[in-house]
């Protein structure tokens, strides 16, 4: 889903070529990029903008899973829905760090959030309806997350990709909790039955257009490429993504709904059917079903916070201050 | 071990104060003020879940009926639940959770180091897992206390409402029925009444620092464990419920 914090990426970067080749030199040897290392502007740019916009998916992604969290069917599934939104809310904040390290502020970041200015991935501007949505979710959204992220632990700048692989474990466990809630539904009742399938006829595309449009021969994108921030096209991973949830829809008895599917030998690969690309801009763009909604909750939450951080911080200053007193007083 | 259904109905409200409680704190689930926040409430609610969870599988078999955990936390009606009343009051804004935390924890914590002794294994056993986990949810509520007392004059104003809101409900965590004090006999349950003073203590010191006092109460309120509550509970219980009340006898 992160190849979407690459839209519209500005790699443009004005260093001397003598330095460009200096620093593709490193990156070509796989040496990995730290904070203080010198760095194309573009290079930073460009990562600010896909760790921060990974980060805001993880923050607005509590949303529709939280959604759930109250009326969860049992106790074991209520509490493995909370530590995995708390897991979520770990990697936002695991990621805003991260972003940190490039000189941004994690306030800066939660305003270009709230003002509009930065996206988050447009999955999370669909709705959970069902119960089985939270397995759809799961199964499906973190599934193609990881198809991401397993390719961004060896993205070239170091703290990215070592925060990813710590990530990317917590997220192959939620995958496999979301197919586990599958198939306890598709072990059930008819009616639980058709709650799967029905989950997975709404998150099925929108899951296939978390990996992005395909690049065609984007200047971005092989900027991205050339650097390592991105390791793989947005098809190759969707491909990936597909071949291998394919065989898990299947094992649970239900059809994915995409008449066009169907395996290639040659290519040893699944061929599809067309993405609605339309969908896809009209979400982005903040017409899908629930982008007003996530983003007003979103702004809301931070305004009806705003007393406690100020009263954090005055308390702090106090301390501070009385530390000062008494140690004034102590000399 | 009890020949009646005492020790039943002693665990059924212990697990009810911590699900219903548990359930409220999982409300908060992206609405924190700060991200931090955000996972430090998730993890409380977690552990209360989770501590109801040991406290139902025991219920289900001291009872002994083939009932599991589930059935006891979701399919039980309104009266049936036995929870303090502190436990379902609603989250309010971020001082009035704090102040449910704060008070319940407080109380919580001399509880569970208590029930250490207990003569029944099992309690004992939940008891030293829970102590090390309320033992975190005082600090953290008592740190949250402090800085919003002696924080900005909003953040002590909103305090002081919340202690005003939620002092009246504290009186029902000490109090000793015939059933509490039969399980004390048996060496099986905790002495609540004896364990006031000690709150006192906590909540006093920690207020007092925080620049904030503990409101007089003309009027303690009471009846959960007599199954009298609130009027939100029932609305607690028709999100708890909703799945196992829509579809019935599935496995989830």
């Amino acid at each position: 889903m992160y190849s979407q914090g690459l839209i519209g990426a500005d790699g443009a970067t004005e260093e001397d070529e003598a330095f460009l080749q200096a620093f593709q030199k490193r990156i070509d040897a796989e040496l990995k990029i730290e904070p203080n290392d010198p760095m194309p502007e573009g290079y930073r740019k460009t990562l600010v903008r896909q760790m921060s916009q990974h980060a805001h998916s993880e923050i607005i992604g509590m949303q529709p899973e939280g959604n759930w969290i109250t009326r969860a069917p049992t106790l074991r599934r209520k509490a493995a829905l909370l530590a995995k939104i708390q897991d979520e809310g770990g990697h936002g904040l695991y990621l805003y760090s991260a972003s940190e390290t490039l000189g941004v502020s994690r306030e800066e970041l939660t305003d270009q959030l709230l003002s509009g200015a930065a996206k988050y991935s447009s999955i999370f501007n669909y709705p959970a309806l069902t119960w089985a949505d939270i397995g759809a979710i799961g199964w499906l959204v973190d599934g193609a997350a990881i198809m991401n992220q397993i390719a961004l632990c060896r993205c070239s700048y170091g703290p990215y990709a070592r925060a990813m692989i710590r990530i990317c474990k917590e997220e192959s466990f939620h995958q496999r909790q979301g197919y586990e809630i599958m198939i306890a539904l598709c072990n059930g009742s008819d009616e639980q039955k058709e709650l799967a399938q029905d989950a997975l006829n709404r998150f099925w595309w929108p899951s296939l257009m978390m990996f992005g449009p395909s690049e065609g021969d984007s200047v971005h994108s092989s900027q991205s490429m050339a650097w390592k921030i991105k390791r793989f096209s947005n098809d190759d991973l969707r491909d990936k993504f597909i071949n291998a949830t394919v065989p898990q829809a299947e094992y649970l008895g239900l059809s994915v709904p995409d008449p066009d599917l169907r395996w290639n030998e040659q290519t040893k690969s699944y061929d599809h059917g067309d993405i609605d690309w339309e969908e896809f801009w009209r979400v982005v763009k903040g017409d899908g079903p629930c982008n007003r909604e996530r983003m007003k909750n979103r702004r809301r939450v931070h305004r009806e916070g705003a007393w406690v951080r100020e009263a954090a911080l005055a308390h702090a200053q106090k301390r501070e201050e009385r530390k000062q007193t008494s140690r004034m007083a102590a000399e | 071990m009890t020949d009646d259904n005492s020790l039943f109905d002693y665990v059924i409200r212990l697990a009810d104060d911590h699900l219903i409680l548990g359930q409220r704190l999982g409300e908060w689930c992206g609405e924190a003020p700060t991200l931090e926040e955000d996972l430090a409430l998730a993890n409380i609610a977690l552990d209360l879940i989770g501590q109801a969870r040991s406290l139902y599988d025991y219920a289900a078999t001291v009872e002994g009926k083939g009932r599991d955990e589930d059935q006891l936390a979701f399919l039980r009606y309104e009266r049936d639940y036995r929870n303090a009343l502190i436990a379902e009051l609603p989250n309010g804004d971020f001082a009035c959770t704090i102040t449910r935390q704060f008070f319940v924890a407080a109380f919580m914590k001399p509880f569970w180091h208590a029930m250490l002794n207990s003569k029944d294994a099992t309690l004992a056993a939940i008891a030293a897992k829970a102590l090390k986990e309320v033992s975190y949810h005082l600090r953290h509520a008592s740190e949250w206390v402090i800085r919003l007392g002696d924080g900005t004059e909003e953040s002590h104003r909103r305090m002081v409402d919340a202690l005003d809101e939620m002092s009246i409900y504290t009186g029902e965590l000490f109090e000793m029925d015939d059933l509490s004090k039969r399980m004390v006999e048996q060496g099986i349950g905790v002495d609540a009444a004896g364990l006031e003073r000690e709150w006192r203590t906590t909540v006093e010191t920690v207020l007092s620092e925080a620049t904030l006092k503990f409101p007089e109460v003309s009027h303690m309120q009471t009846g959960g464990r007599a199954g009298r509550h609130t009027e939100h509970l029932g609305h607690i219980l028709s999100e708890l419920q909703y799945m196992q009340r829509t579809y019935p006898g599935l496995t989830w």
